[in-house]
């Protein structure tokens, strides 16, 4: 067993875990959040998407002990009390999801593309957005309203 | 996913002895390829010696005519760096076109190579720029390190603490990715190195990454996209499977061969 402690959407929390737990049955499992999806288990569908640090990584590819001490934000930590995130706003707004099983990862990908090319100062065209979603699969949408769903979230944001 | 006992090495020397202690020990880097791995229960070590806290094997360093990439540096930052976009621009490209921006996260250089997967793209970049592999009891040139699929020269334990890159005078890179997994299909690497034209592929060969010598005889003589594509790629040792038979490979290489050497004429890194 692994003695893990890490923060999530702000919070401590800590747990006794086996070793072989991934970070997306931690949060699903042990701490009741289940607003972060699994859809592939291969690592290829980004329904999983979390952000480690600020950073989008699966959640369903990284074991939870090996994030120990790191501050991890899912889709519950995303919102303000009861105003949206700007992304969740806009992904209502655009009608950006159908069934909403690949949304949460689709949110979290959206928050992490914006603050990337902000950073590094690069335009998030239409192209870009559609690049850049390569790893979160949507079997219903089309994309279409995904894309612009981000892109009016990142004029929002 | 199996039973498996977590370990996290503070150092490369601390993962090195944990290796040696374990029944069946396995490195832990970026795990975008092991863990996967693992739950398809296609992996089974007992033991996982978690190398991802180490900050030594992290980091982009500029030395005299070389760059030096840490092991446990991942694709995001070698994407996102200014000294590689602007030195190894080739490189910088390739690293932005692996997998999607959550497996750039977490996903490394050391665990690429390691891996050596036959459809991976670092390989080609270090086989082409003809790059050194530095591990904690040697240095490896890249010409000795890939010996065929998910084969290399590391022994058992070893572990990559670093990869030394001689400045290119230009390098570029393309691949065709296959639309669901997003490894290449074909990919090529081009650079004008100290030691010459060097043009390796990857996703293509039957024993994965493999320099090849005619498109380098084309590119010494002219280097530009249409001596890159006048080149007759042959199929012979190239794979055929579900994806596409090893006639159509060899219509990608040319093909990204030559997309290789426009990029690499631009000087823009591109993904
Ligand atoms: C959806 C998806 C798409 C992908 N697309 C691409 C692609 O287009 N191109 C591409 O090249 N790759 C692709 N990958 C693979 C990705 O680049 C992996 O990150 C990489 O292959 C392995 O790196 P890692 O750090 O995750 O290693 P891990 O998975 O942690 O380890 C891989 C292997 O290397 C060993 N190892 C790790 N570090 C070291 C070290 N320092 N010394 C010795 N041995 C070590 C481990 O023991 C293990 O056997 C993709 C992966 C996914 C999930
Ligand atoms: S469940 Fe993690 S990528 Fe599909
Ligand atoms: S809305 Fe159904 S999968 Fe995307």
């Amino acid at each position: 067993m692994a003695d893990v402690a890490m923060n999530v959407n702000g919070e401590a929390v800590r747990a006794e875990l086996p070793d072989n737990t991934l970070l997306v049955d931690f949060l699903r499992e042990t701490l009741g959040l289940t607003g972060t999806h699994v859809g592939c288990e291969t690592s290829q569908c980004g329904a999983c998407v979390v952000h480690l640090d600020g950073e989008a990584i699966k959640s369903c590819s990284v074991l939870a002990a090996s994030v120990a001490g790191r501050a991890v934000t899912t889709i519950e930590g995303l919102a303000d009390g009861d105003a949206l995130h700007p992304m969740q706003a806009a992904f209502n707004a655009h009608h950006g999801l159908q069934c909403g099983f690949c949304t949460p990862g689709m949110i979290m990908a959206g928050v992490d593309m914006v603050r990337r090319y902000r950073a590094s100062g690069e335009a998030l065209d239409e192209a870009a957005i559609r690049h850049e979603l390569e790893g979160n699969i949507c079997r219903c949408t089309g994309y279409h309203n995904i894309v612009r769903a981000i892109d009016a979230a990142a004029k929002a944001m | 996913m199996y039973h498996v006992n977590y370990r996290r090495a503070g150092s490369v020397a601390e993962a090195a002895d944990l290796l040696a202690e374990a029944e069946d020990g396995q490195l832990l880097a970026g795990g975008q390829t092991l863990i996967p791995t693992m739950k398809a229960r296609l992996a089974a070590p007992s033991d996982l010696v978690d190398i991802s806290g180490i900050e030594d094997l992290i980091g982009i360093r500029e030395g005299d005519g070389a760059i030096e990439i840490g092991s446990m540096t991942p694709h995001a930052a070698v994407a996102a760096s200014e000294v590689v976009r602007a030195r190894i621009p080739g490189l910088a490209g390739l690293a932005a076109g692996i997998g999607d921006p959550a497996v750039r996260h977490r996903g490394t250089i050391g665990g690429s190579l390691a891996n050596n997967d036959p459809a991976a793209c670092y390989p080609a970049g270090v086989l082409a720029l003809g790059a050194t592999i530095v591990t904690n009891s040697r240095e490896i040139a890249a010409e000795d390190f890939f010996l065929g699929l998910f084969a290399t020269d590391l022994e058992e334990g070893e572990i990559i603490v670093a990869v030394r890159f001689p400045q290119p005078a230009r390098s570029g890179y393309a691949k065709f990715p296959q639309p669901a997994s997003r490894y290449p299909m074909a990919g090529v690497f081009a650079a004008e190195t100290p030691s010459g034209i060097r043009v390796a592929v990857t996703g293509a060969g039957e024993d994965g990454v493999f320099r090849h010598e005619g498109l380098e005889a084309a590119l010494a003589e002219d280097w530009s996209r249409a001596a890159a594509a006048a080149v007759e790629i042959s199929p012979e040792g190239l794979a055929s499977d579900i994806h596409g038979a090893a006639d159509y490979r060899a219509a990608l290489v040319s093909a990204m061969a030559a997309e290789a050497v426009a990029r690499a004429a631009s000087r823009k890194p591109k993904g």
